[in-house]
Order: C-alpha cells, then sequence, then structure tokens
C-alpha cells in the first residue's frame, strides 16, 4: 500500500508541474502534448499513434502523451473535445472519416459537429475490399453478385459497425449491383477474421489490409480504389469490373475551432514529416499513406459527405418507416 | 527440438531473465491496484517495446500480462475487492480465510495456483494449439449467446442465499449494460440526452464501483480498527511446503479448472473475467461440502487462481494460429506482433520459429517467477495492511480507486458513475443483492445481444430466423448444458430432500 501512497503523491506533483507550465503561441511547443485516441488501446487508430508517437516527439521536442477516450464508437471523446478542449496546440485528437460525417447524422445526440475542428492532416487512407474465405465456392465478385441474387437476404456481409466505411460502402454496393445482402455489424474488424473463418458469414465488407494479413486464408474479390493495390496486385477494383465504388476510412487529426494558425502549422509540419518517415512501415502493414493537409482535408470531408449522402438519406427514411 | 533448444538459448541470457522478473513484478503491481488491468498496463508498455527487439518486446508483455492476472488476487484476499475482473470469485474465498487469519496461507495457495495454472495453459498452447484453434471459430453468434446464457446461469449458484435476489442482482447488470450505443446498429439508448453515456457503463468502471466502494464504506464504519484486529489471530505458519502440498492434494480440481480456464480461453472475447466465475462454480458443484464455500475454503480459491492464469497463455492460441485475440490484453500483444511484420499463422512457428517459442516458454518461466517475487511482494503487502488501521487504509484505496477509474478511459464520467454505482451498490447489499451477480450481468448481457442480434442477421433468409439460433450441435451442446445448469439447484434440493428421507435422524 506504501507503494501506492508513494505513486500518487509522485502524479500529483507531476501534474501539479504539466498544469502550471506557461503557456502561448510564440514558443510553441514548450508542454507536453495530449494526443486523445478515440478507440480501444490496441486498435489500429492506437497502433498507428503509437508509431507516430517517437517521431513526433523528435520534431516537436515536447513529450508527446498518447491517452485513450474510448466509448460510442469515438463519439465520446470527440463530443468531448468539441465541448471542452482548449485550442492552445496542447490537445490534439485522432479522426475519422467516415464515423465524423455518419454519426452527427444518424444520431440525435452525437454530440459534435463534422465541421466542428480544425482539420491538421489525413495521414493515411484504408480502402474498402470484399473479402471472402479461401475455400469459398465464390471466386470472383460476379459469382458472388450471382449467389446473392439467386437467394435475397441469405449472403451475409460482416462488417466493423454501423454507419462505418464499411457499412456504407456495401450498401452501395448493394444499389449498384442491384442485390439484397444482409449486413452483419461486429464490435470491430477483430471479431471478424474468426466469423469469416468458421463459416459465420458469407464475406465481409472490410479494410484491404485484412486481405492483406490473412492472404493464405482469404480471398480478396475487389477493392475499393481507382487503381490496383501494390500489395494485392492481382484483385481487381470495383470500378474495372464497372462498378463505380471507391470507398474507405481515412485517419488523421484536429485540434479544436480557433487554435491559432501558427500553431497549426508548427503541428502539421510536424505530421508531415512523421508520416514520411513511418511511410514505409505503414504500406507494409497494408494502409495507404496520404499526406492530406489544410483546405485540402476539410474539402476532403465534404466531397466524402456529398458522396454518402445519398446512401446515408436512404437510411433516415428506412427509419422513419420503421 | 531444435528450434526449442535454440528458443531455450535465447531465454538464458541475463537481461532476458530480468526482463522477466520486472515484467512479473510490475504486473502484479498493476494487478493488485483496483481499476488496473491487465490490459491498460499492456497498452502503457507498448511504447517501450518498439525500441526493444522483438523477443525482448514480447517476453516484457507476456510476464507483465501474467503478473497481473495472479496480482489481482491480493487485493480480493487482504480487501475483498478484485483487483481486476479475473479475481471477483477469489474474494469469495480469499478474504474470509484473510479475516480467520489465514491471509498468507490464503496469498500462499494463490501464488501456487497462478504458478502452476500459467504453466498449464503454456502446456496447451506449446501442445494442443492447432486442434483447439480449429474448435475456437466453431463459436459463432449463436454459440456466443447460448455462452452468455449459461454464464447467466451461474447466477443461481453465485447468489447466496435467495435465488430471486440474485436474478434481481443479474436483471439490474443486464440493464446497465443496456446504456450507451448498442453494439449491433449503433443507435444510442438511454443516454438521457448526454453525449457522454454513448459510451455506457464500463464493466471494469462496474466492478470497481460495486465490489471496491461498499467495502470502504463496510471498512469506514470500523474506522479504528485494522484486518490483523478485525481477523483471528493464529500462530499457524503457511510455510511453502505445506501451502503447495494443499493445492496439489485435490489434483482433480486443479485438473479441471486448468480445463476450464483453457476452453473460456480460446473463446475470442473471453477471457480470466469469465473463466475464474466459471471454474469457481464448477468446484463448488463438484465439492462434498458445496455449503462450506464462502467461508474461506480452498478449494475455491485454487480453482479461481489457476483457471485465470491459464487463461494468459491459453488465450493466445487462436492469436498466434489464426490471429484472433483470444482475451482483451491479446489485442495490444497482437498489434505489436504486426508491428514488428510477424504475422500469425504457421508461418509464426516455422520461419521465425526460434522467436515464437521463446515466447511461449517465457511466459511459462514468467509463471514460474511469480512464485519468489509473490511470495516476497506478498508478505509485505501483507504485513502493510494487515497493521494499517482502516482510516488510513479506506482513503488510501479510495484515492487509488479513483485514480485507476479515471485512467481507464480518461473520463470523470467514469469517476462519477463509479461513486454512484458503490453508493446503490451498498445500499443494494443491506438488502441482500450482492454485486457479482450485477457485474455478471453486465458482462453476459452485451454478449448474449450480439449473438443474439447477429444470428438473427444471419437468419434473415428463413421465415422465422431465430431458428439460426438451433442450427449448429456445438449450440446444442451448450444448450444441453445450460438446462442442466440452470436445474442443478433443483436437483440438488430434490437429491438432498432423497437423501435425508433415506436416513432419517441420520448424521447428515
Amino acid at each position: 500500500m506504501k507503494k501506492i501512497v508513494i505513486g500518487s503523491l509522485v502524479l500529483c506533483a507531476l501534474l501539479a508541474i504539466v498544469l502550471v507550465g506557461p503557456s502561448g503561441a510564440q514558443n510553441f511547443p514548450n508542454k507536453p502534448i495530449n494526443y486523445i485516441i478515440s478507440f480501444n488501446p490496441g486498435g489500429e487508430s492506437d497502433i498507428t499513434a503509437r508509431l507516430q508517437q517517437s517521431y513526433l516527439e523528435k520534431a516537436l521536442g515536447v513529450t508527446v502523451n498518447v491517452t485513450h477516450k474510448p466509448g460510442g464508437g469515438g463519439a465520446v471523446a470527440w463530443s468531448e473535445f468539441q465541448r471542452t478542449a482548449r485550442p492552445d496546440g496542447y490537445t490534439i485528437i485522432g479522426v475519422n472519416i467516415p464515423h465524423i460525417i455518419a454519426q452527427p447524422i444518424e444520431r440525435r445526440d452525437a454530440g459534435y459537429t463534422t465541421e466542428g475542428w480544425e482539420l491538421l492532416i489525413w495521414f493515411h487512407f484504408t480502402p474498402n475490399a470484399l473479402i471472402v474465405q479461401k475455400e469459398s465456392s465464390i471466386k470472383t465478385l460476379e459469382d458472388f453478385i450471382a449467389l446473392a441474387k439467386s437467394k435475397p437476404k441469405a449472403v451475409t456481409v460482416a462488417g466493423s459497425g454501423s454507419y462505418s466505411a464499411n457499412h456504407l460502402e456495401i450498401l452501395r454496393f448493394n444499389k449498384l449491383a442491384g442485390i439484397d445482402t444482409t449486413y452483419v455489424p461486429h464490435t470491430g474488424t477483430g471479431p471478424i477474421v474468426p466469423a469469416l473463418m468458421g463459416g459465420h458469414v458469407t464475406s465481409t465488407m472490410n479494410y484491404s489490409m485484412v486481405g492483406v494479413q490473412y492472404q493464405d486464408r482469404m480471398r480478396t474479390l475487389a477493392v475499393a480504389t481507382d487503381e490496383r493495390l501494390e500489395v494485392l496486385p492481382d484483385v481487381p477494383t470495383f470500378k474495372e469490373l464497372g462498378y463505380e465504388i471507391v470507398g474507405g476510412a481515412y485517419r488523421g487529426v484536429a485540434v479544436p475551432k480557433g487554435t491559432p494558425p501558427e500553431v497549426i502549422k508548427i503541428l502539421t509540419d510536424a505530421f508531415i514529416k512523421t508520416t514520411e518517415q513511418i511511410a514505409d512501415k505503414q504500406r507494409e502493414m497494408g494502409f495507404e499513406v496520404t499526406t492530406v493537409t489544410g483546405k485540402e482535408a476539410h474539402e476532403l470531408v465534404g466531397r466524402m459527405k456529398a458522396g454518402y449522402s445519398d446512401i446515408l438519406e436512404d437510411l433516415a427514411k428506412q427509419r422513419q418507416e420503421q | 527440438m531444435d528450434i526449442f533448444l535454440q528458443a531455450m538459448g535465447e531465454l538464458t541470457r541475463p537481461y532476458v531473465i530480468l526482463l522477466i522478473f520486472g515484467g512479473v513484478s510490475a504486473g502484479l503491481f498493476v494487478g493488485a491496484m483496483p481499476g488496473l488491468t491487465a490490459t491498460m498496463a499492456l497498452a502503457v508498455l507498448l511504447p517501450f517495446t518498439f525500441t526493444m527487439t522483438p523477443l525482448n518486446g514480447l517476453v516484457s508483455l507476456g510476464a507483465v500480462y501474467m503478473g497481473a492476472i495472479y496480482g489481482g488476487s491480493f487485493a480480493a484476499i487482504l480487501v475483498n475487492t478484485p483487483g481486476t475482473p479475473s479475481s471477483i470469485a477469489t474474494a469469495f474465498e480469499g478474504y474470509p480465510m484473510a479475516k480467520q487469519g489465514r491471509a498468507m496461507e490464503a496469498i500462499g495457495i494463490a501464488t501456487i495456483s497462478s504458478a502452476i495454472g500459467g504453466i498449464a495453459g503454456v502446456l496447451f498452447l506449446l501442445f494442443l494449439a492447432p486442434p483447439l484453434a480449429v474448435l475456437s471459430i466453431r463459436f459463432g453468434p449463436a454459440e456466443f449467446f447460448w455462452v452468455a446464457i449459461l454464464g447467466l446461469t451461474l447466477i443461481a449458484s453465485l447468489s447466496e442465499g435467495s435465488l430471486l435476489k440474485g436474478l434481481l442482482g443479474g436483471t439490474i447488470g443486464i440493464m446497465l449494460g443496456t446504456i450507451g450505443v448498442s453494439p449491433i446498429g449503433g443507435e444510442s439508448r438511454f443516454t438521457l440526452g448526454f453525449p457522454v453515456m454513448q459510451g455506457g457503463i464500463e464493466m471494469i468502471v462496474a466492478l470497481i464501483g460495486l465490489f471496491v466502494m461498499p467495502e470502504l464504506y463496510n471498512m469506514a464504519a470500523l474506522a479504528r480498527t485494522s484486518l490483523g484486529a478485525v481477523s483471528v489471530s493464529s500462530k499457524e505458519k503457511a510455510s511453502f511446503w505445506r501451502v503447495t502440498l494443499k493445492v496439489l492434494s485435490k489434483p482433480g480440481n486443479l485438473v479441471r479448472s486448468c480445463i476450464i480456464g483453457e476452453i473460456v480461453a480460446i473463446i475470442p472475447g473471453a477471457g480470466g473475467n469469465i473463466a475464474n466465475l466459471v471454474a469457481y462454480n464448477e468446484a463448488k458443484r463438484a465439492s462434498k461440502h458445496p455449503e462450506r464455500f464462502g467461508t474461506g475454503t480452498s478449494e475455491g480459491l485454487i480453482a479461481t487462481e489457476s483457471s485465470n492464469n491459464v487463461t494468459v497463455a491459453g488465450s493466445m492460441v487462436p492469436l498466434l494460429t489464426l490471429g484472433i485475440p483470444g482475451a482483451p490484453p491479446d489485442a495490444v500483444i497482437l498489434g505489436v506482433m504486426l508491428l514488428h511484420g510477424l504475422r500469425p499463422g504457421l508461418e509464426l512457428f516455422t520461419t521465425s520459429g526460434v522467436l515464437t517459442y521463446a515466447f511461449i516458454i517465457s511466459m511459462g518461466l514468467a509463471a514460474i517467477a511469480m512464485v519468489p517475487v509473490g511470495l516476497l511482494g506478498g508478505r509485505l503487502i501483507y504485513r502493510v495492511i494487515f497493521r494499517t488501521p482502516y482510516y488510513f487504509l479506506v482513503p488510501t484505496i479510495g484515492l487509488a480507486t479513483i485514480i485507476g477509474t479515471f485512467a481507464l478511459r480518461n473520463s470523470m464520467t467514469d469517476v462519477f458513475i463509479m461513486l454512484i454505482l458503490g453508493t446503490i451498490g451498498y445500499l443494494l447489499k443491506q438488502i441482500g443483492i450482492m454485486p457479482a451477480p450485477i457485474v455478471l450481468g453486465l458482462i453476459l448481457g452485451a454478449i448474449a445481444e450480439v449473438g443474439y442480434v447477429q444470428a438473427i442477421l444471419g437468419g434473415m433468409a428463413y421465415r422465422v430466423p431465430q431458428v439460426r439460433l438451433f442450427e449448429n450441435p456445438l449450440s446444442w451442446i451448450l444448450i444441453g448444458i445450460v438446462v442442466v445448469s440452470a436445474a442443478w439447484p433443483f436437483i440438488l434440493i430434490l437429491l438432498r430432500r432423497m437423501r435425508s428421507g433415506n436416513k432419517k435422524g441420520g448424521a447428515q
């Protein structure tokens, strides 16, 4: 118990030092930066942030603490951030497309808005991909569509979360291909892998990195990118096969509205540098590295929102009918 | 064999041994603090492992994991509050033992059982990984639903005294679990319009609130005393060999608990938190004297502490073979492996076999390291808690609890939820509604819901989608166990009546 007492005293002292430190944009940064991740430890957002951590620290010259505030598919952290975070650059938060687009539309009490922050950068992109088990009788996208047409609702598609990149993508595909599949939401990518291997679902609309990581057990039917992926050279794009489907999830970082432009610049530069330094490792893990910053970052959100709007409207209509 | 020898060679380096002992000690400390979980400890450790070689990184993570699951027993035995969800049932037997002046004996039993459990998990992983991995993916939505229902039948035996009150507690737990964004469908439920409530009630927050706070209130009521004064003093020496003999004297209990631990471990998503309760329940059911459970029996303690440490290496069966985390902390370990370019699957055991086997064996060494670390550290912690008056202990634990709750999700809301639940939990305890069924309801309600809804979605093409719940042979087996388990208390009553009818006036 003594250990606990001493530990707590040290913690209090540290907190006091942190809280009393001076602030101001001219000598930014001069105290630790809190990098909030709105998902669980061990998830893809967390792993990436941990990877960035040391490079950010080198670029900025101060400690960067990665903290977690999971819950509500990210909404708990995002709503609190928009409500309470001080616009001084010392609190930054990881953000995701399409979560920040879909949640405020689909939930009345999401507690935040899509545009309620300054976006620093979108640092990587994970394209969607339609994946089946290696032993599956479905060999091509055509097979998949044929099966879905012959047995409406019987073909199940697992995906991570509701109103997520996976969910919206399969709805779009259903619409374009004129099929009726059943989407089965899972709590993250983790549980989908055993569900697919055990034959509990027919397929998964998931991120292409799943297809990369489990190449020997799964078959990727198509990826939702403009061009074929370097890591999956034999997998066609939806576009090649005649379906205008390009999408996936972006991960990025935001600061509160009202943060001084020079602070935003320093942080953005640090993230660009970090992103370049970890680019190879990221590609190995199956991510597409991007450096969309500033105005372009906001435009990307606008573009994605417009792209999803018809599907989100369909969903809203469906719920009203219920 | 060559790979084995090479792997052993890797582990004889002094630095690796140091990491194992350091990791176990750190894990033990984290586990002993209510609110600090194994998952959190691993997440905090993560950045440090980036600078290490893959083996050193994995060895430290494995050692911390092993130590944390074991460390939870200290708080359970000495302060009647599970340090991690994996030692909920440890408190049922450990604390009564401490009150009888047998705290050191309880710690000794927990230590030896944990070490044996840890080693058993490693053996399962080394020799039975492929067949167990195949079994693990058989569990689909329907099976998860039935596993959760099976877990809920434990309420019957966990509720001391009134079955009705136990069921009431379970229902409260299930209802608390529905707060927040629904796991399937993403609707927010019962948030009363507060955005923070989208996160729902975290299981650990409820655990701390319902177990720790009522105990603190109780201790506060006895302000001027200490555990040493409350417990009966005992001259009985708990020597290492006597305790070891005691643990080994009932091998049936040990083997059963280890197998239960392993089965729960390979079910993706379930870990020590469920294993310890199931093993406890089965030990009670198999015991000749189930009525003695809850009064400080060593059998119950051995069952919980061996089963929860089996899950450490045991849950890595699906992780290493299929890339599926068997328990929550494994997600962090998977992340580290992917970062170092280690893809789960066959090549992990062939191309990078030395590394993999060294990692697995290191967890066995960590289990052995728990014995010296635990017995020394245990004696120290015991002496401090034994003598410290409650008016020092209560605020200290209270503060640590609040910090732990906050650290969980960096959320002040969680602290308030914890305090409110603690107060409600104290009042409920006064009228005989115990915390264990509530927490069980909270854990299992969500699993049952996800399983049910996913199964229904899978059966959308049927006229009655619920048929999906009854399709697979594995589901039938589970349903059979559910029926037996639910009927067990009544069967017991019937048996007892028959027996007392047979030998009227007998000693029984």
